[in-house]
């Protein structure tokens, strides 16, 4: 059914047509419309039967989800940023346990300084805790890739994430083609858990591994995630079957045929490296674009393949390792090792700065003719950086830089140093 | 007596059992040691004798408040000394010779088993009980039993009753369960917001007044003046320091939760009853139970039990019961000891003592003192000691076997 309607809201409404029997929700910007909207939903009684659990922080929010989940209910919980952090120790436990959880992540920044737009850096700090992780590119998607998460976790006993751009998706009004309860019911069986807390059956779950089989633990859980390079684009095609559309998969190349430079990167920017790549293109200039949907488990041969013909990589990232780089790119880089293809990595959108198409086709236009920096953070203010560095080295002290930063920018008023 | 609400299982199993047909393991150990001083003519002997008791009267039991009580009418013995008890616990685990939190964990979720039927699921936090319950591939647990995180469990377990409410499942309980760093430190934000939800798990707190499985390092339950190892008996006020640490029973009241007790290993009855107590009610439950811990305490694994027996009969740790943030009902100290007695067997005060004179009186008699203002401020608080022949041995009547103590109605 296509409806004009908020992107919280349409993974709201879906996430409840797969009939999560626990939702746990703690509020934090930019996922809140999402959890509202459930909750309402649990009340009215259009989602039932639901146990709709308000708690006191993002890691009782996904304790309540391991306990609910290992106790053989279908569970659903949603975060961002700050609340992500907070429950990580309990993230890494849920997919250590193999409980199929799935959880929403309406990416946002990470502080300090404390943020609430949109980056990618929450995600990318529990990419090795064993979740999977699928990257949403529209609203459309957003919605889509939650019916197909329950399937996965569900066959694959994993915990998955749909990470969908903060206020970008989250709060953007769009056209959205929404299913109805019978096409979910017919895709997305009843859970069945493997094994659950039961009294007529009684297992003790969570047990200590020494030292003697955690590696093999360790690996089991990598051949799970290696299934499910096989399961993602599986659950894709019947997913296109039943509702008639594509979303999902491992990756999806535009315009690669031909293209000597290729442009990978995650979620919603795709639809303005898209733009910057049409046009690109109508200019005659070979450029194409890869879009990566599944990071966790990171589809590297599939990447390798769709990158096979280029002679140049750009990585667009909305996160980066301080003191290093990229995080996507050394993946894509990993994925080509051997080819000699250079990868260039573009850190940009950080902190919800706004990437236009203006300063992508100049990038891309610099790394097609051989000029790109291995590593260039987008739209830098220059001249801000280097009024912090010249009072740093007139003066060290130890603490924040952004109150001086901000001061510069004239953004806030505040007295003297 | 609470009625059981089972028909079935293991009550209908111990009531048809032929009583005194095997000894039951674990019900005349370190728990029955008796002290010389005992006043004879206890409740024990005056308790409703039965021809069908089945067993002849052994006077060594009596004034014995511990485990087994095989004098007393079938009814009224413990779970514990039972032969046909079911066990949540098994034997084969690995904790320390006298370890009262494997027995506390044991007494209190096998009378939970009895109070429904069998049908719990436990929920734990990491520590001691977590660790030494289940070395890979093993385990100790006859019941479903999920290990988490060290302080998550509350949440863990609102999450498993939520499931179990939502697959119309009400009828098998949850139990939450930590040590004393589990529950006042790490996981009191969870279990605050299990509290205040009125979330239906009954959460028990295993006392060791430290971290043990880490090494004995201090929490907010360490004792004033309790070396730990991050509380070292050095300097000039060596051990934990007076005027901290949390009071978690207090807490859990504050949260006006529909019950609240506290109990120790060494009133086998009383523990038990508040266990079936805990499971009559639906909603936040909280008992908070007393568990010496020989290798933390430097104490010796045989004085497990006296050592119990004497913070409550210290006034060190009341034992009481509250409902809906109101105390309704305080254990008696039957006859007080100084505290001095209860701090001298155990390594962890003995900077308090004289080495070379260690029966002697107390090297830092100051602050033996201090901790005996403590004793007696719990004392006049809960009202501990009550009028003169109030708590008279025998003169719990037959429909209180337990010695159950008296309503004090006293809000704290
Ligand atoms: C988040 C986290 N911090 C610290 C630890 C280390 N740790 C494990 S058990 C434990 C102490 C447990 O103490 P308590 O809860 O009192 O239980 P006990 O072992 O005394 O029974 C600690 C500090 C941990 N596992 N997880
Ligand atoms: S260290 Fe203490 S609590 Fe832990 S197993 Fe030994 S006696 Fe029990
Ligand atoms: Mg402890």
């Amino acid at each position: 059914m296509l409806r004009q309607i908020e992107g919280s809201r349409a993974v709201a409404e879906t996430v409840a047509l797969c009939r999560p029997e626990v939702v746990c929700a703690y509020p934090i910007s930019p996922q809140t419309h999402i959890i509202e909207a459930v909750g309402v939903l649990v009340r009215t009684g259009a989602l039932a039967p639901c146990e709709f659990v308000n708690v006191e922080s993002e890691f009782a929010a996904m304790s309540v989800s391991i306990g609910a989940s290992a106790a053989g209910a279908r569970a659903y919980t949603a975060t961002a940023s700050q609340g992500l952090l907070f429950m990580i120790e309990a993230v890494y436990n849920a997919a250590g346990l193999g409980l199929p959880v799935v959880m929403t992540l309406a990416n946002r920044a990470v502080g300090a300084p404390i943020n609430i737009w949109n980056d990618h850096s929450d995600a990318m700090a529990v990419r090795d805790s064993g979740w999977i992780q699928l990257f949403a590119e529209t609203n459309q998607e957003a919605a889509d890739l939650h019916i197909q998460a329950f399937r996965l976790a569900e066959s694959l006993s994993l915990p998955v994430m749909v990470a969908m751009d903060g206020f970008i998706l989250t709060h953007a009004i769009e056209r959205v083609d929404l299913a109805t309860q019978e096409q979910v019911d017919a895709f997305l069986p009843p859970y069945e858990p493997r094994q659950v807390l039961d009294p007529a059956d009684p297992v003790s779950i969570g047990a200590m591994v020494g030292p003697e089989a955690f590696e093999e633990v360790r690996y089991l859980a990598h051949l799970r995630q290696v299934d499910a390079l096989t399961a993602i684009p599986a659950v894709a095609s019947e997913f296109a079957e039943h509702f008639g559309r594509s979303s999902g998969g491992l990756l999806r190349p535009y315009r690669c045929e031909g293209a000597d430079t290729v442009v990978v990167a995650l979620g919603s920017v795709l639809g303005t490296i898209k733009d910057t790549v049409d046009a690109m293109r109508d200019d005659g200039l070979a450029v194409g674009v890869v879009g990566i949907t599944s990071f966790r488990p990171f589809p590297a041969a599939a990447v390798r393949e769709a990158l096979a013909a280029a002679r140049r990589v750009v990585v667009v990232e909305k996160a980066f390792s301080i003191g290093f780089g990229g995080v996507l790119s050394t993946d894509v880089a990993m994925a080509l090792t051997g080819s000699g293809t250079p990868v260039t990595t573009v850190v940009a959108g950080l902190g919800g700065r706004p990437i236009t198409g203006a300063s992508l086709r100049e990038c891309f236009e610099a790394a097609a003719a051989g000029r790109a920096e291995p590593l260039v953070f987008l739209d830098l203010n220059r001249s801000l950086i280097d009024r912090d560095l010249e009072r740093s080295s007139a003066r060290r002290r130890t603490g924040p830089t952004a109150e001086n930063v901000l001061r510069d920018l004239g953004t806030v008023a505040s007295g003297p140093t | 007596m609470p009625e059981f609400a089972t028909d079935g299982g293991p009550t209908a199993a111990r009531e048809s059992g032929s009583p005194g047909s095997v000894e039951p393991p674990g019900s005349g150990g370190a728990g029955a040691a008796v002290r010389s001083e005992d006043p004879p003519g206890s409740r024990d002997a005056t308790g409703p004798a039965s021809p069908s008791s089945g067993q002849p009267v052994k006077f060594y039991q009596v004034g014995s408040f511990a485990v087994g009580n095989r004098l007393l009418d079938p009814s009224y013995r413990t779970v514990q000394s039972d032969a046909l008890r079911t066990n949540a616990l098994d034997s084969g685990h690995r904790a320390c010779q006298g370890c009262g939190e494997a027995l506390g964990a044991r007494y209190a979720l096998d009378a939970a088993m009895r109070a429904t039927g069998g049908s719990m699921v436990a929920v734990n936090a990491t520590g001691c009980l977590e660790v030494f319950s289940t070395p890979y591939p093993e385990s100790s647990w006859r019941i479903p039993w999920l290990h988490s995180l060290f302080g998550n469990t509350p949440a863990v377990a609102t999450g498993v009753a939520a499931a179990l409410r939502v697959k119309g499942r009400p009828e098998v309980r949850v139990v939450g369960q930590a040590g004393d760093g589990g529950t006042v430190d790490i996981g009191f934000g969870c279990l605050s917001g299990m509290f205040e939800r009125n979330d239906d798990v009954l959460f028990i707190c295993y006392d060791n007044e430290a971290y043990m499985n880490t090494g004995v390092q201090r929490s907010a339950a360490t004792p004033p003046a309790a070396r730990t190892a991050t509380t070292e008996a050095v300097g000039d006020e060596p051990g934990n320091p007076f005027g901290q640490g949390k009071n978690l029973p207090v807490l859990a009241m504050a949260h006006d939760i529909p019950y609240v007790a506290t109990a120790t290993v060494a009133d086998l009855h009383d523990l038990e009853r508040k266990v079936e107590r805990a499971m009559e009610i639906r909603g936040a439950r909280y008992l908070h139970l007393f568990v010496p811990c020989p290798l933390g305490w430097g104490a010796a694994p045989r004085d497990t039990i006296r050592l119990a027996r004497l913070a409550k009969e210290t006034g060190l740790f009341p034992v009481f019961e509250a409902e809906h943030g109101v105390v309704t009902a305080v254990s008696q100290i039957r006859r007080q000891v100084p505290v001095e007695e209860y701090l001298r067997p155990q390594g962890r005060y003995r900077h308090l003592f004289d080495p070379a004179d260690p029966d002697g009186p107390p090297a830092r008699p100051e602050t033996v003192r201090r901790i005996q203002e403590i004793a007696d401020r719990n004392i006049a608080r809960y009202g501990l000691v009550g009028p003169a022949g109030s708590d008279a041995p025998g003169e719990a009547g037959p429909s209180d076997p337990s010695g159950r103590p008296y309503e004090t109605g006293e809000a704290r």
